[in-house]
């Protein structure tokens, strides 16, 4: 799933290449009956999903979610109860855990974005000796899985590391803190942001950098006044797969939190909830359809950065 | 800023070689020497490839010569050359921003406020002769349009040095020859030296005090011309008919010709493995 969500977003940080072939091929009528079909078999389960999560608990006990437009009885316990009540004889909702996903999601997807397009200008623009050596060290850091070095990671946080007697790296002391997720998605995610915004950072037309740099900009300046509008597609194509991967991680949230309410983030807690509420159906598609609404919001908030591309009709005679 | 630091460039012996991707050393220019005074219209022909907009990438400071040394007002050039203003053949404007905003950007990148920036820009998109047009955005205008903004946004900063790499090359003859003629009235008020390459040659003997002529790759000095033209000069489309532009124009011509019938025959031949000379 993780690789799968990684691997797309090379494609929408290159616009233009291929665009016209793609538009044909979709225009066929073949092509709109298949869109349709697919879109119907996503739709449905979604539909399904959210209509349980409105329907009375009793309800869902009996009938299938169709039944739903026999007997349309609406009503917004579920949600209540699964965030601020989590269902039976459980003290806590999702709530907090909801307000913890957004804590770590936001900065896990700020960091690696700042510090990724940083080191992509410097990389693509900044000529020194050893810069080639760098970038391919940072494509090659893709191949390791996270993993891998998940374990070795939280042992460094939590003991620091020592040889012999003397502490090469000490304890941070960050338990229960966001700060070790942060770090941790920040660390896994630089390898594949510095390749894909270094490959569009490089592309950029020449004149407009080398016109401010010989006009005094610093590059600093550079950076900021004309690099980073000029990568607004890329940096959105990046920031939405990003966030989508941070909100949906468990693996990573629960390893640095271990689960702790004061620092989990939601998929933890939905874990939990389906091992002890399997069948109460109306409480998980409640809770699911929590954790799907915000990454909604946040794609669609930012599509319109990365459909249209800001050097559209910049350069042209 | 134009002051009494003048803007003499000196390019003495300059070699520069670039490593290829498959590791060989490929000689761009070799061992270019010139001068161009402070004030002069200094410009610069050769076939395509040749090292024109490498040698300009020296001046400028944004790349190092091999060996040799470029001098700008009697000082090697290290880092980013003061005073220097630069027109490139695709205007770099920034498309999210107004007319105006653009021009002002040389200004605030010098750092002036913000308003005396805008004043700035103002009065010199008047100057251009596009008042009325600060709010409009690049893409909105024709190509002429946008080489008088960019034209503006060079000389904002009254650069000592005006370098300008076939700022002309995209537009058609007629529009070509209104810029000319504009940029010969901007100069004559504020007199920069002008490094202009172009592959024109009727471009070159029409605008330039001096016309230095380039061998094909790898790029040397293959001749200098004086043009006694005299100054000024009125409208580029005229001058092209007195006999002394024509006695010049053959004269240089006689030179460039077999350069750009040898770079001209290398291409011909066959793809070159450095395809990149644009
Ligand atoms: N960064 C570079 N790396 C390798 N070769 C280069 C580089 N820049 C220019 N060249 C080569 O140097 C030669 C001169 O290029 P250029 O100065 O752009 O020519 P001109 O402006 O006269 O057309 C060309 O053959 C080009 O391929
Ligand atoms: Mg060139």
């Amino acid at each position: 799933m993780a690789t799968l969500t990684r691997r797309a977003s090379t494609d929408t940080a290159t616009p233009g290449t291929g665009r016209t072939g793609v538009r044909r091929a979709l225009s066929s009528p073949f092509a709109t009956l298949g869109v349709l079909i697919v879109t119907v078999v996503w739709t449905v389960p979604s539909l399904g999903l959210l209509i349980t999560s409105l329907r009375p608990q009793q309800d869902v006990a009996q009938t299938g979610w169709w039944d739903f437009f026999a007997h349309p009885h609406v009503t917004l316990a579920n949600y209540h109860d699964v965030l601020f009540n989590g269902g039976f004889g459980v003290s806590d909702g999702l709530m907090p855990y909801l307000v913890n996903s957004i804590a770590i999601t936001v900065p896990a997807t700020v960091f690696p974005i700042v510090l990724a397009s940083m080191a992509a200008y410097v990389l693509a623009w900044i000529p020194f000796k050893g810069s080639d050596t760098i970038f391919f060290v940072f494509f090659a850091l893709q191949v390791v899985p996270l993993q891998m070095a998940l374990v070795p990671l939280l042992q460094l946080f939590s003991g620091g590391a020592h040889i012999g007697g003397a502490t090469i790296f000490p304890a941070l002391g960050m338990g229960g803190t966001y700060a070790p997720v942060w770090i941790a998605h920040t660390m896994f995610a630089m390898p594949l942001a510095v390749f894909l915004l270094h490959n569009f950072i490089a592309q950029l037309p020449r004149d407009l950098i080398e016109a401010a740099r010989v006009d005094g900009a610093s590059h600093f300046r550079v950076f900021r006044s004309v690099v980073l509008p000029l990568a607004t597609p890329a940096l959105a194509s990046f920031a939405i797969f990003q966030f989508l991967w941070v909100w949906n991680d468990l693996l990573v949230g629960l390893t640095f939190t271990g689960g702790a309410p004061e620092s989990a983030p939601m998929p933890s807690r939905l874990a939990q909830l389906s091992g002890s509420f399997g069948d109460h159906w109306e409480i998980l598609t409640a809770g699911a359809f929590v954790s799907v609404v915000i990454p909604l919001a946040v794609f669609f908030s930012l599509q319109r950065y990365f459909v249209r591309g800001l050097l559209a009709g910049s350069v042209k005679g | 800023m134009a002051d009494a630091n003048n803007g003499r460039i000196e390019i003495e012996g300059v070699t520069k070689r670039f490593l290829t991707p498959s590791g060989d050393v490929f000689t761009a220019i070799k061992d270019v020497s010139f001068t161009v005074e402070p004030g002069q219209f200094c410009a610069v022909v050769g076939p395509t490839g040749c090292g024109k907009s490498t040698t300009l990438g020296m001046v400028s400071g944004l790349d190092k010569p091999s060996e040799g040394t470029v001098k700008v007002g009697g000082k090697v050039v290290d880092g980013i050359t003061d005073g220097v203003s630069f027109m490139f053949q695709a205007d770099a404007l920034l498309p999210w921003k107004t007319v105006l905003a653009n021009v002002a950007l040389g200004p605030i990148f010098k750092g002036a406020s913000k308003a005396e920036a805008q004043a700035r820009a103002r009065d010199w998109l008047r100057r251009v002769g596009l008042a009325g047009f600060e709010d409009r955005y690049p893409h909105q205008l024709s190509g002429g349009m946008r080489k008088r903004v960019a034209m503006a946004a060079a000389l904002i900063n009254e650069p000592k040095i005006l370098m300008m790499d076939e700022p002309f090359g995209a537009l058609d003859v007629q529009t070509k020859a209104i810029m000319s003629n504009e940029l010969l009235g901007l100069w004559e008020q504020s007199r920069p030296a002008v490094l202009f390459i172009t592959h024109d040659l009727d471009e070159a003997v029409a605008l330039a005090d001096k016309v230095v002529v380039m061998t094909s790759s790898p790029g040397t000095v293959k001749a200098v011309y004086d043009i006694d033209l005299p100054r000024p000069r009125g409208s580029v489309q005229e001058i092209r008919f007195e006999p002394r532009f024509l006695e010049l124009q053959h004269q240089i011509w006689d030179t460039l010709r077999e350069e750009v019938e040898r770079a001209y025959a290398r291409t011909a031949g066959g793809p070159t493995e450095e395809g990149k000379a644009a």
